[in-house]
């Protein structure tokens, strides 16, 4: 992925080939190293914030400018979000600094997300003095073991001359295997000294750590087979291929195979939205045919993705009918929630064209003609209705739907959690790879403004558009900030239904509608981006809808664009909590 | 009884591992994370040198530990991982009695009983003598239970550590290991006792 500045070779004389392979030794200080090293390792955009701890790295940054672009966050969780946004939209490694204590804990929220939704990141954060450690020293937490489990690997510094190796070990491991967050704790004294560095060395080997693992031929083999004589297969994929960069070797498979393919939220993209052979949404809120007809393919094949409870629902009613194939990095998802006949351990770049050489080149008219057959009734249900709602009030659908035609599916949409990241989902049209960034796994609200201002950073030439509920906004508006001061372009679509919807939604049907603490006051938002010098407008009514999407994508910069949508809208397809796949309820 | 409780047995867990601060933590949150108990846990090193071994036993179902073991190999500083009944390994734990030395000296029926459970004397002092022994669960509580009415002052009972009894696979891959990559020294705070001496805000 870099190169590796390795010495250069020998010359001929063995007396200075002696002096000449000894690398040139430089005096840094700790600080100035962890900077060579970000360098090193290809980094261009740092998130963060400063405090007592961090001082000497920000210090040293100084001097980087020119280098290393630092984007001044409001908070730390949004510099963590920013900088998982980055990662998503770049497929690079985002990078953080915060200071010990706080400012360390307020990146706890965003590295769960980022385990959780195997997001690389290295996150930097400051500690107090070496020998301060553990006397409850001003802004001392032990952020290590605060973070043990929510980091794929964490440690600590505590000598400058430790330094370029953590940090070499940290990109490794958060951007190899599966990918996730490292959290390296440097104390003051060890970014303050000063010590001799040897020429950076990137990390690409770990004795104890695997994270290719050794394709084994023979259950690719298995895999094919059963999919050769599978009479309805039936492709469920995940942001495994995204992460694997394995986009276009995923496309081959389902292009050769003809094996309609359905998406978890975190795979959206990976095939567009547009291809015939895409069947749609999975899970909870997923579309009507995918959910419905896992329970009636043959063999079901799962590519990089987990089996979580929202795409499975209940586990004992889930594909029980079926073979299924699991092809995966991890091992540990292997058996976890579903049982697979032929497991496939292994990098699906890899694994993905042995498999697709195997197979034979199918298709099945009938069996595709039962996905239409299905949609056709959620159109009729839900879809049509939603995206095309003859009452008054807007719905959050033709927000979308209207947005689709203006973006042409060219834009990034980055989504916060609730009804509005449903629709926003379900609806959205994706021409590429890495276009739909959102959290997942931990459906943490306040994510997507400062995720969308991360993937601007991480894509630039493209559109970046926030889709956030009143909810969410206010957990982490503070951002806002952020975009007034670098002027970072970011489209924010506040989807405004005065309430906290999706639990509202559940305090509907499950609850006999006793709305308990949903009913969640607004700001004025358009005078809020205002005082943050953010251009804004309002609408809550049809004929201004699509000017006003217009302008805001028109506009040069940021645009905060509020739509007032109905107040008591639901989400449907709906598989209740508690209910098999086949139990979707349309209404 | 649910069929679950019926099913849990003790499972041995093995892990090998680098010598790494925090990798304790990092593999006892497995357990914790989902509400099992570990019945006991031994760190050890291994017969390689730089490679750790630790010793787990926990009560659970043969799915949920092969799980865990998994969680458990996942981590970047863990070498491997097995996991076996009581039947598949070799397993110790030690014993340590602290009793009145007069009790022992006065009455041959004590003397007796510590000889019959294979106890040694470690320790003998006028006021007390500390005996030790080894051996599975039952062994060691056995000697327990007799020594209790004789006045017995303390009581302490080691980790488990356990032997596979068909681990020859993996010893060889250890000692590749450590042949071509040679472990690091672990790596401490060097600064927690030079306080006076160091710059402080």
């Amino acid at each position: 992925m870099y190169s590796n500045p390795q010495p250069q070779p020998a010359p001929t004389s063995p007396e200075t080939a002696v002096a000449t392979t000894e690398p040139a030794t430089r005096t840094l200080s700790g600080a100035e190293a962890t900077l060579h090293a970000l360098l090193a390792e290809d980094v261009d955009t740092v998130f963060g914030y400063p405090g007592g701890a961090i001082i000497p790295i920000y210090d040293a940054l100084y001097d980087f400018k020119e280098q290393l672009n630092h984007v001044l966050v409001r908070h730390e969780q949004g510099g963590i979000h920013a900088a998982q946004g980055y990662a998503r939209s770049s497929g690079k490694v985002g990078v953080v600094f915060a200071t010990s204590g706080p400012g360390a804990t307020n990146l706890v929220t965003g590295l769960a997300d980022a385990l959780i939704d195997s997001t690389p990141l290295v996150c930097i954060t400051g500690q107090v003095f070496a020998h301060l450690l553990g006397t409850d020293a001003f802004q001392e937490t032990d952020i290590l073991n605060i973070t043990t489990p929510i980091t794929k690997w964490n440690h600590q510094v505590t000598d400058a001359s430790e330094i370029p190796e953590a940090l070499a070990k940290a990109f490794y491991i958060a951007r190899s295997g599966r990918p996730g967050p490292v959290l390296i704790d440097i104390t003051k004294n060890a970014q303050m000294q000063k010590a001799d560095f040897a020429p950076y060395q990137p990390c690409t080997h770990i004795r104890s750590y695997r994270p290719r693992p050794v394709v084994r031929p023979e259950y690719v083999a298995q895999a094919a087979a059963l999919i050769n004589q599978a009479k309805r297969p039936l492709v469920l994929w995940g942001q495994g291929v995204l992460l694997g960069k394995a986009e276009q070797e995923f496309k081959q498979f389902i292009e050769k195979s003809g094996i309609p393919a359905a998406w978890t939220i975190l795979g959206a993209g990976a095939l567009p939205t547009g291809h015939p052979l895409n069947v749609g949404m999975l899970g909870m809120h997923g579309n009507y045919g995918p959910n419905v007809l896992t329970n009636e393919c043959d063999v079901l094949i799962a590519i990089g993705m987990r089996f979580d409870d929202r795409v499975t629902g209940r586990l004992d009613k889930y594909a029980k009918q079926a073979q299924v194939i699991h092809l995966d990095i991890d091992p540990t998802e292997i058996d976890k929630n579903v049982k697979a006949t032929v497991p496939v351990w292994g990098d699906c770049k890899e694994t993905l064209p042995l498999l697709t050489e195997l197979v034979e080149a199918r298709s099945y008219p009938k069996w595709r003609q039962r996905f239409l057959d299905h949609d056709a009734e959620e159109i009729a249900a839900v879809i049509q209705d939603e995206l095309f709602p003859t009452s008054d009030e807007l719905t959050m659908g033709e927000v979308i739907q209207q947005l689709n035609e203006l973006t042409q599916g060219e834009a990034i949409i980055v989504t916060d959690v609730g009804q509005h990241q449903m629709v926003a989902c379900r609806y959205a049209k994706l021409n590429h790879t890495r276009s739909n960034i959102t959290s997942g796994g931990l459906g943490t609200m306040g994510f997507a403004l400062p995720a969308a201002i991360g993937a601007k950073y991480g894509a630039p030439e493209r559109t970046v558009v926030a889709v956030i509920g009143d909810g969410g906004i206010q957990m982490t508006i503070q951002e806002l900030g952020t975009i007034m001061q670098t002027g970072v372009n970011v489209k924010i679509l506040l989807l405004n239904n005065q309430f906290l919807g999706m639990v509202r939604q559940w305090q509907e049907l499950f609850h006999d509608r006793r709305y308990s603490f949903v009913d969640i006051a607004s700001p004025d938002y358009v005078t809020v981006a205002s005082g943050y010098s953010i251009a804004g407008r309002r609408v809550d009514n049809r004929p201004e809808l699509q000017t006003a999407l217009r302008e805001m994508l028109e506009h040069p910069d940021s645009f905060l664009l509020e739509v007032m949508v109905t107040k008591e809208n639901n989400i449907f397809p709906m598989v209740p909590q508690g209910c098999g796949v086949g139990e979707i309820r349309l209404k | 009884m649910t069929q679950q409780s019926i099913d849990r047995r003790e499972y041995n867990i093995t892990a090998y591992t680098e010598n790494q601060v925090g990798l304790l933590n990092r593999i006892a949150i497995i357990f914790s994370r989902r509400k099992i108990n570990i019945e006991s846990l031994n760190t050890s090193p291994s017969e390689v040198e730089g490679i750790h071994r630790f010793n787990i036993v926990v009560v659970e179902t043969e799915e949920v530990v092969r799980k865990i073991a998994r969680q458990i190999e996942k981590q970047v500083e863990v070498l491997k991982v097995y996991f076996n009944p009581n039947e598949d390994v070799i397993w110790q734990e030690m014993a340590l009695y602290k009793v009145p030395t007069d009790v022992i000296a006065e009455r041959a029926l004590v003397e007796r009983l510590l000889r019959e459970h294979g106890a040694r004397a470690v320790v003998i002092r006028k006021d007390y003598t500390v005996f030790e022994t080894t051996g599975h669960r039952e062994e060691t509580d056995k000697l327990l239970t007799v020594l209790q009415p004789y006045g017995l002052i303390e009581f302490v009972r080691s980790a488990r550590i356990a032997i596979i009894k068909d681990s020859q696979g993996f010893h060889h891959k250890l000692r590749e290991f450590e042949r071509t990559e040679p472990s690091h020294e672990v790596s401490e705070n060097d600064y927690l006792n030079s306080r006076d001496k160091v710059f402080t805000m």
